[in-house]
């Protein structure tokens, strides 16, 4: 190649529009909450196979990441949202997102199952399935109840990180991963209420559009009794304690308070206020998934003391 | 003209950011399976160099 005809090539990628397929900012959950689950799980694991462990579940996060933007390229395009992904800025080819989300899955499911068991393993790899084929592929376009799949898959983290240290599923992981599951829906419909998106454009079914307003709100707060029942049941369990189980049932409460307030409200409420009750819920999701997995951590740290758990 | 040639293009740093990127992920690569097997290895009481912590390990939970 001489330097005439590369000129040309503007649309070489850097290392950073690789690193783009595999979604940092998503990253950050999968990572908080699995090492949320590795810390608290009861049992021992050497500090730095524990550091792998965590690596090889986000790199299996970002694996999924990449096949989701191979697949979903189409509509990627089509969404302003997402229009300057790398694949649909043209920075790089369809066929390397595909071959660096196979190979970075096949290289953090086995790591991790070298370097802890066979159930961390098998557990990333089926989530990393989960959400490519099972979300991506045939849900996400199909039902507009999308969303609640696509959440289950960002909710398997805290039990990976659970299982690399136990080698075990129990009660304790099982609520850790339904503390995800049922918080994503209402975080994610809070936020359709309130941003116009053209989903809709791109053929993706959004609750909103395809059953209305009136009924997410109605979901809105059925999920939000679901969650509230899983925080607190998980405050019960061997990992939980007065310290989680005290803040736990002011969020959730706070939390109730919102999606009834959002309930409550019609649509001409909504506009009148620029969706003042709806944008406050949404960040106050934000700051709820941290604080329970966070008391988590508190509730083990303070183990040591004599003070943590029941 | 020769001399404008050789002037480092946009796409010349893309390709030095890809290629050190890469660099740096193997090296961090071969540091990981080495840090792996050692983690590995040295807690495993049935080898030579995991017998005295797996021993320390015990004496600290009596």
């Amino acid at each position: 190649m001489t330097d005439t005809t590369i000129l040309d090539q503007d649309r070489d990628a850097g290392f950073g529009d690789y690193f783009a397929l595999l979604k940092p900012r998503v990253m950050s959950l999968v990572v908080f909450t699995a090492l949320v689950g590795l810390l608290v799980a009861p049992g021992q694991i050497n500090p730095f196979v524990g550091l792998c462990a965590i690596l090889f579940i986000a790199v299996g996060g970002g694996a999924s990441g990449a096949l989701n933007m191979w697949w979903d390229a189409d509509i990627d395009a089509r969404m302003k949202r997402t229009i300057k992904r790398p694949i649909p800025a043209g920075k790089v080819e369809p066929g390397e997102a595909l071959g660096l989300g196979v190979a970075l899955t096949g290289f953090s499911v086995i790591l991790l199952f070298l370097a802890t068991n066979w159930v961390a393993g098998a557990l990333l790899a089926f989530t990393i399935f989960f959400y490519v084929v099972i979300y991506t592929m045939w849900l996400k376009r199909w039902t507009p109840q999308n969303i609640v799949i696509g959440g289950a898959a960002g909710a398997f983290p805290p039990m990976i990180g659970w299982a690399a240290v136990t080698g075990d599923i129990t009660i304790e992981s099982i609520l850790m991963f339904a503390l995800t599951f049922a918080w994503t829906p209402p975080h994610f419909w809070s936020l359709a209420l309130f941003v116009k998106s053209d989903y809709k454009d791109a053929g993706v079914p959004m609750l909103t559009v395809t059953h209305g307003r009136r009924v997410t709100r109605n979901h809105i707060l059925g999920y939000t009794f679901v969650l509230a029942a899983v925080a607190l049941g998980l405050g019960l369990t061997s990992i939980g304690g007065p310290a989680y189980m005290a803040v736990a049932v002011i969020l959730n409460g706070w939390f109730i308070k919102g999606a009834i307030d959002i309930w409550r409200r019609t649509d001409a409420d909504s506009e009148a206020d620029s969706h003042l009750v709806e944008r406050k819920f949404f960040k106050f999701s934000l700051f709820y998934l941290f604080i329970h997995f966070g008391m988590l951590l508190v509730e083990t740290s303070l183990a040591p003391l004599g003070l943590g758990g029941w | 003209m020769a001399g404008q040639l050789r002037a480092t293009h946009e796409l010349h740093n893309r390709r030095l950011s890809r290629n050190v990127g890469l660099g740096i992920v193997l090296v961090l690569f071969v540091g990981l399976v080495y840090g792996l097997t050692i983690a590995k290895v040295g807690t495993d009481p049935n080898d030579e160099l995991g017998a005295p912590w797996a021993q320390a390990q015990e004496k600290a939970a009596k």
